[in-house]
């Protein structure tokens, strides 16, 4: 049962982030007043870089892109599966240090500067996704994502000041204006590609695919805010996963990539500003 | 020798705990008295001769304190456990005494290859043996002794021995940042003696099991405060934190040995002893707040540095500060998550030290711009370091599990500040230790370069033991801790054991162990297996103007130029001036306020 | 069908051009021509790239540029050269500089001549790539 279950995570994850990037860029592209590609795109992306010669620079960076994507998906099996919120963090940090890590195995220009970026969004959005935890675990007294989505009254009744914090760093993870300082989707970056630029074929698929999960698992964090013991509850956790979803893609569109200071300085005094606001008034009520 | 020693003698006595009373002390009372009237008499002519005259004050009053006390009120107290051995100093005495060993067998080749680079330093290495095996005896001591004048009197042992290999290169530098470590760290002393003055005079005991067992009324607290004070200064904590990061000087088996994993564990191992009255009471609340200070402020300061000995001590006064946090809390949770910490965080530093020494031979440069040849210049050393710097923050190596149970016990404990520094302490370290991970991964051949020195056997041996060691130690830490940790906790707390990670999150681990494994297949990517088929490789992408070496493109004029890539330092960000001003007022107002409302409560 | 014609992804590169076929290529990505819709990205990158957009002639400093842009390129790949400069020297072919079209250098697929090549043009030059991208990948399984 349990196996069965594991399986369908790992298959389904991709595919839906899959489609809501297809979904993005239509959207965005409609936006713009344009037509925009087919929803499916970014699956021939994906399957067109599979058929791609994989031309490297040396014998080890692609070797991090794939263990970033192992990572990944082990951190999408314990979230989905109901497992312990924390460790997932943990496994997601781990994951991305080892992505940064590819970036700096080649060694090149773009992509050393890619990883430095990288790091920083990291150091960035790392004490809000705590203070998440945190904040769940107030709440619900168990850091497992089974006893957070199965109270009373969802999360989100509790912790409003720290879930527009989460949505502010949300940019840092979907790879979206104004945070998408180290590798982002749209082309002619600042970095030519950030990270990813001596990547081909199959690692850049991997690398895809990985921004997928990454897309899943961060609204994966909006739904548990808003789920709750009822099914209409959760109907409504993952309406309004597609409304934040939208929303980042507005603030995409109309906003312009910041600079490191600003980013770092910014996600930081927001992380900490709201943070210790809510968990103060929690701390109140006695739990 | 020692460390098959050490083994031993653990193993025996693990079991029921040792303890040791001994009748006929008086020889070794005045023994010791004589030894710390010697000390003392030295670091007054030296004070006074270096114009320190605070240091001369500080040994003045304290040695004074304790002859006079010496000889008045001890008469009439009876201590009965001198010597214990629990689960606790089982542990303290394991890292001594293994570690210690270690780093003294390759500080034989390190000296050896050190007085050749510096030939200007005078060779005294016989002396440098000497302190460093007293110094070892002392820590045994300090961790095996229960009286508390032994305490002190090993308290005192090392932090001479400090002082004397600090300033072991003679140099201007060394002897000011010697004599300021020996400043603060009597002036701990001077605060220890009189907790001790105070202890022995009010409640006629000098057992430090006494004191843990007590109720926490004032005078007990007002004792514990002081106790801490000291073992605040011995550990480098802030405001006390600056002897650290000018013990640098010393040569690197000093910082391995002292300045990270046993000498400055002696300050946080007191204050483990005496968690269970830190807590709720001020003393703890204080400690707690001045440990996360520490551990946040820096953090940060440990972007800055160039010099890797330098990210090393304040990466190691920073998890210092992070233990303080943990022990102060005073929950089981929280202390199960302290003493894991001082385990990993002493071997996994000790490693760090150890390669950062061997590399500075070997590449004749600390700076961390310059080691990104490592990989190719000395694959052993590089992947050593890697893996002590993964040891010090990674999942799903030991300080990470620490962390976790570390943020689980902070939420339970209700105190919010403390869970949102350790966010944002966490956040820091993992910049720092990443892009010097990422420097260390760089796989540039550099054109023409030549090995200053190879890397001696016998520096190459307790390397690797240490490595094996931070692996197993990250594998077997549930063993650690079934058979160690949570018997001590359940002994001090008496309430049923707590296990803080479920077994579902354990096997998780095990599955991430086997993954990072992996990692350590890469270097093996060299191997020319029939396996992977062969990849096309070009050269690096630098806008079409690559000249062919992927380290020089053409620029302007068709000149071609060299390409130079830095970390980040973030030095007009992260003031570190400031930054240490601002946090010793924060701090000190902290042990003011402590002070105050201790006292406060005493004249009620 | 297959992936490729899908999904071509293209690296722009000016050799020596005057900037007239760049604008316009940048502009067949503009709403009204809107390349995107046929799944064209363009990226900076060679490595991620498919079709090399080359405009404007080539002289003896861009040679190398080049060479090592398209070997920086995987397999299959397809050359466009945009505007009768890239395709033969257009009016600067007589100049001291100027060694010819870029077929000097490099395969060319797809000449798209012009001066400026309209957005239509390249979108169908483009396309055209893309269909002979599907047969170098037919090509290449084969092997």
């Amino acid at each position: 049962m349990l196996a069965i279950k594991v399986i369908l995570i790992i298959i389904l994850t991709p595919l839906a982030g899959g489609l809501l990037v297809g979904f993005d860029r239509m959207i965005s592209a409609r936006m713009q007043g344009r037509q925009g590609p087919p929803v499916l795109q970014p699956f021939y992306d994906v399957w067109k870089l599979l058929s791609k010669e994989t031309i490297e620079v040396n014998r080890f960076h692609r070797f991090y892109v794939y263990l970033s994507l192992m990572f990944i998906i082990l951190t999408a099996v314990v979230m989905f599966s109901g497992g312990d919120i924390l460790l997932a963090i943990f496994i997601l940090s781990l994951g991305a240090m080892f992505f940064t890590l590819g970036g700096y195995a080649s060694w090149s220009p773009y992509s050393v500067v890619g990883a430095e970026r990288e790091l920083l969004q990291m150091m960035a959005y790392e004490p809000m996704m705590f203070i998440v935890a945190a904040g769940l675990y107030y709440v619900s007294n168990s850091f497992f994502v089974r006893d957070i989505i199965n109270l009373e009254k969802p999360a989100i009744v509790y912790l409003p000041a720290i879930f527009v914090g989460l949505v502010y760093i949300l940019p840092f993870k979907l790879r979206k204006s104004p945070f998408d300082l180290s590798v982002s989707e749209e082309a002619n970056q600042e970095v030519i590609q950030g990270i990813s630029t001596e990547y081909s074929g199959r690692a850049l698929a991997a690398i895809e695919v990985t921004h997928w999960y990454e897309t899943i698992i961060a609204l994966g964090f909006v739904y548990v805010f808003f789920a709750a013991n009822s099914t209409l509850s959760r109907v409504l956790a993952v309406l309004v996963c597609l409304i934040v979803y939208l929303f980042e893609m507005i603030v995409d569109n109309s906003t312009v990539r910041v600079r490191w200071q600003k980013a770092l300085s910014s996600a930081w005094i927001v992380s900490g500003v709201l943070g210790i606001v809510n968990l103060t008034i929690l701390s109140f009520f006695n739990f | 020798m020692t460390a098959v020693l050490t083994v031993l003698t653990v193993v025996k006595y693990f079991g029921n705990g040792l303890v040791l009373s001994f009748q006929q002390t008086e020889v070794m009372d005045v023994l010791m008295l004589a030894v710390e009237i010697g000390m003392a008499a030295y670091i007054i002519i030296t004070g006074f001769k270096e114009k320190k005259y605070l240091l001369a004050l500080f040994s003045i009053i304290q040695i004074v304190m304790i002859v006079g006390f010496e000889f008045t009120e001890k008469k009439g107290i009876e201590v009965h456990d001198y010597i214990v051995l629990d689960k606790l100093s089982g542990i303290m005495v394991l890292i001594a005494g293994i570690i210690g060993s270690l780093i003294s067998i390759y500080a034989v080749g390190y000296m050896k290859s050190y007085h050749a680079h510096h030939k200007e330093v005078k060779e005294r290495k016989s002396f440098f043996f000497s302190v460093i095996f007293i110094f070892l005896s002392a820590m045994f001591g300090l961790v095996l002794s229960n009286h508390l004048m032994w305490i002190y009197f090993c308290w005192e042992i090392t932090t001479f021995c400090s002082y004397l290999l600090i300033g072991y290169t003679k140099t201007d530098e060394a002897k000011h940042n010697a004599l300021q470590a020996l400043t603060m760290n009597v002036g701990g002393g001077l605060s220890f003696a009189a907790a001790i003055v105070i202890l022995g005079t009010k409640f006629h005991t000098l057992e430090l099991s006494a004191l843990t067992s007590m109720k926490p009324n004032t005078i007990v607290l007002v004792c514990v405060f002081l106790l801490c004070l000291a073992a605040l200064t011995k550990s480098a904590q802030l405001p006390f934190s600056s002897w650290l990061l000018g013990a640098m000087v010393a040569p690197t088996p000093s910082s391995a040995l002292l300045h990270s994993a046993t000498m400055v564990k002696a300050g946080v191992y007191l204050i483990i002893r005496l968690a269970p009255l830190l807590g709720e009471s001020v003393v703890g609340r204080v400690m707690t707040l001045i440990g996360a200070v520490t551990f946040l402020a820096c953090s940060m300061m440990a972007i800055t540095p160039h010099d890797a000995k330098k990210v090393l001590a304040y990466s190691t006064i920073a998890n210092l500060g992070l233990i303080v946090m943990c022990a102060s809390v005073g929950t089981q949770e929280s202390l199960w998550a302290a003493i894991l910490l001082v385990i990993f965080h002493a071997v996994s530093k000790s490693l760090m030290f150890l390669t950062v020494g061997s590399i500075e031979n070997v590449i004749g440069s600390r700076n961390i711009e310059n080691m990104n040849v490592l990989m190719q210049v000395s694959r052993g050393l590089s992947i050593a370091l890697i893996i002590g710097i993964c040891g010090m923050f990674l999942a799903p190596f030991g300080m990470l599990i620490s962390k976790w149970v570390a943020m689980k016990s902070f939420i339970d404990s209700k105190n919010i500040l403390i869970v949102v520094i350790l966010a944002y302490g966490s956040a820091a370290t993992m910049f720092y230790w990443g892009k010097w991970l990422g420097k260390l991964n760089c796989n540039r051949k550099p054109k023409g370069y030549e090995k200053k020195m190879e890397l001696r056997k016998d520096e190459k041996a307790p390397i690797f033991f240490l490595t094996a060691i931070v692996l197993v130690s990250c594998l077997g830490y549930p063993l650690a801790s079934r058979y160690a940790i949570v018997p001590y906790l359940v002994k001090i707390f008496g309430t049923p054991p707590v296990i803080p990670i479920g077994t579902g999150d354990q096997i998780l681990m095990v599955l991430m162990i086997f993954m990072v494994s992996m990692l350590v297949l890469v270097p093996m990517g060299h191997v020319p297996t029939g396996l992977f088929p062969k990849r096309r490789e070009t050269p690096i992408y630098m806008a079409g103007e690559n000249s062919g070496d992927d380290q020089h493109f053409i620029g302007s004029f068709g000149i071609e130029r060299k390409s130079d890539l830095s970390n980040w330092y973030m030095e007009e960000v992260l003031n570190t001036k400031k930054i240490t001003f601002w946090c010793n007022i924060v701090s000190v107002t902290l042990l003011g306020a402590g002070m105050i409302l201790l006292i406060g409560r005493w004249g009620m | 069908m297959n992936s490729n014609k899908k999904s071509p992804w293209v690296l722009h590169y000016d050799a020596t051009s005057c900037n007239g076929c760049d604008i316009e290529v940048l502009a067949s990505f503009t709403p009204v021509h809107d390349l995107e819709r046929f799944g064209v990205v363009n990226t900076g990158d060679p490595r991620h790239a498919d079709i090399l957009l080359i405009t404007g002639s080539v002289n003896q400093q861009s040679i190398p540029v080049i060479k090592q842009l398209y070997e920086q390129m995987p397999d299959p790949k397809a050359v466009v050269a945009v505007g009768i400069c890239a395709t033969s020297g257009g009016i600067f072919k007589d100049c001291y500089n100027v060694v010819g079209g870029v077929d000097k250098v490099l395969p060319v697929d797809v000449y798209v001549p012009g001066c400026a090549a309209r957005p239509q043009a390249i979108i169908d030059g483009i396309l055209k790539a893309a269909s002979i991208l599907e047969e170098k990948e037919k090509a290449l399984k084969e092997r």
